[in-house]
């Protein structure tokens, strides 16, 4: 079996994100570019399942929609252990967009199951997992936080709000992935790094589609009034500052 | 032309999420001068569709079968693409929920829709029609364009107020061809969590970080939620060391949370953290740093140590609720 996980390309979660040209285009300047978070998790499981062999996976292969400048990105999940990786020469322009270019990756190629992360850290969209499964037909679970197989078969592990549940999947199927599917996101070593500079990275040219949405500017968050602060030997005043001034308890 | 609001119900029942996305939608119909119509899928009982009405609703669609045992998210789609076509849906609301997640987006796909997630405030306008929602994880919102006919939208968590405004809706049935959806996902296992309140659902979340020390000191931090009728919560070194599940983490890349009041105990609030509870209407923090970020992000703060300072605020509690 095979397994595709699609990775985005994302600023490092600890990035001050700052906007110009009148907060229409975010500021790339000092930007370190990482993997989403969620994706890295996904392809931390995709390795962990393909290294028991009892699973019978084959490959793990790593697609991503964007121009050049993501190859560092999509070497580091070479590095980390993906076997080959693909990129779809394109400018991601919106999630439809997106999900439209991953789906013709499947027009050549077919894989058993295909992981993508629950959003991206950086429009939190929440939409490419679902949208690629629509566009190719494929059922899909979502909140995923455990994936295993058992003789052939993916099991899921999904959450529910107020509990969890495990639920069987015909594939080729798509799991969205979310926290708890892998305990840490596995880190590239040294031998791993150098064996990613000749990995196949496959370049494929994007389809002519067009985006529903577009973003027309950014805001900054209104930033919050000073904290007030209370002696830590008289909690009780806290406690009536919530009832009476802010009137939430 | 309608507003259709998919409206998910939890064994049968509605809760306040499902009132906030018809009041939400019956502002939306309002800016747009159309109807209000609520889609359930799932059997309800009268009593509680008619409930959709107090919020907003002008019409009801109850689509029922008794076949149906899992939440497909393809048949879900497929059921709320047809009643989209039907009612001529020109906005499609769904919760940024678990199922909103799940559904949205393959609807975006299914009607060609552009999809808003997680918007937080009505449409900043109509023609164009602009949403307003957060991106880079609560750092920044944007104003994003839908530029189809028709526009998907799933609606944050607590982020809009009740309006109740009665209407007497009427109720229209339909039933699914379930079998006819050729289902492909069967669930195996259910385990549900009993008589905690869900962290998602909670107005008020105590949550605890590595400023606990340790997971024997969590019996205040849940005393102190127990008197709040609070959900508790942790920071994302406390889960992934295992002193609580990972059900509890919020941050970034856990829960995304906005409960009116938010404690934060012994959690400096990193970005990450903040990702996750930014969208709280208070925060209090305690820590004993004073130059935590976490300081920065609340509105109430005690310097000081979480494991001397959260039996004395637990006394507090008892005390000035007592009255």
């Amino acid at each position: 079996m095979k397994i595709l996980v699609c990775i985005s390309n994302v600023p490092d979660t600890t990035t001050k994100v700052r906007f110009v040209d009148d907060y229409k285009k975010l500021d790339i300047t000092g930007i370190q570019w990482v993997i989403n978070p969620w994706d890295e998790l996904s392809l931390t499981r995709a390795l962990e399942l393909k290294e028991d062999p009892s699973n019978n996976i084959q490959t793990v292969t790593v697609a991503h929609v964007g121009l050049v400048s993501a190859e560092p990105t999509i070497r580091k999940a070479l590095a980390i252990g993906a076997d080959d990786a693909i990129r779809i020469n394109a400018e991601p322009s919106d999630s439809f967009f997106v999900a439209a270019q991953l789906a013709q990756v499947l027009n050549t190629e077919s894989y058993d199951l295909i992981l993508c992360g629950i959003e991206s850290s950086d429009f939190n969209g929440s939409s490419v997992g679902g949208m690629l499964a629509e566009f190719l037909g494929y059922p899909s679970v979502s909140s995923v936080s455990g994936v295993k197989v058992e003789n052939g078969q993916f099991f899921i592990n999904r959450e529910i709000d107020g509990g969890k549940e495990i639920v069987s999947i015909t594939t080729p199927a798509v799991a969205i992935v979310q926290k708890g599917i892998a305990k840490e996101p596995r880190i590239a070593a040294m031998r791993g790094i150098m064996m990613a500079r000749t990995k196949p990275l496959k370049v494929l040219e994007p389809t002519a589609m067009e985006s529903l949405t577009e973003v027309v500017g950014y805001e900054m968050p209104k930033p919050r009034a000073a904290c007030k602060f209370v002696d830590s030997e008289n909690p009780r005043q806290l406690i009536e500052l919530l009832q009476n001034e802010a009137k939430i308890i | 032309m309608s507003v259709l609001i998919f409206v998910e119900n939890w064994d049968g029942k509605f809760k306040k999420l499902s009132f906030e996305l018809i009041s939400y939608g019956a502002k939306v119909a309002e800016m747009l001068n159309t109807e209000v119509v609520a889609l359930s899928v799932g059997y309800v009982e009268e009593s509680e569709l008619v409930k959709l009405g107090n919020y907003g609703a002008t019409r009801i669609i109850s689509a029922v079968s008794d076949n149906m045992n899992v939440f497909d998210s393809q048949a879900y789609t497929s059921i709320i693409a047809d009643i989209a076509k039907q009612e001529h849906a020109k906005v499609i609301i769904l919760s940024n929920n678990n199922s909103g997640k799940a559904v949205a987006p393959r609807l975006s796909v299914s009607l060609k829709a552009g999809l808003g997630a997680g918007v937080s405030k009505l449409p900043l306008s109509i023609d164009p029609f602009i949403v307003y929602k957060k991106v880079y994880s609560g750092n920044a919102f944007s104003n994003l364009m839908i530029k189809t006919d028709i526009s998907i939208l799933t609606l944050a968590q607590n982020s809009f107020e009740l309006i109740e405004t009665a209407n007497n809706a009427g109720i229209t049935k339909v039933v699914i061809d379930w079998n006819g959806l050729s289902v492909k996902t069967k669930v195996i296992e259910v385990q549900k969590q009993s008589g905690k309140i869900l962290l998602t659902d909670a107005d008020v979340v105590v949550s605890g970080g590595r400023g606990m020390k340790s997971p024997d000191n969590w019996p205040p931090l849940a005393e102190l939620a127990d008197l709040l009728g609070a959900a508790t919560a942790c920071s994302r070194p406390v889960s992934d060391e295992g002193w609580r599940p990972h059900e509890e983490h919020t941050g970034q890349t856990g829960k995304i949370i906005a409960p009116n009041l938010y404690f934060a105990i012994g959690i400096s609030g990193a970005t990450q953290h903040l990702a996750g509870v930014s969208s709280s209407k208070f925060i209090v923090a305690i820590n004993t740093d004073k130059d935590a970020p976490i300081f920065s992000a609340a509105q109430y703060g005690i310097i000081g140590d979480a494991g001397k300072v959260l039996p004395k605020l637990v006394e507090a509690v008892k005390e000035l609720k007592g009255k």
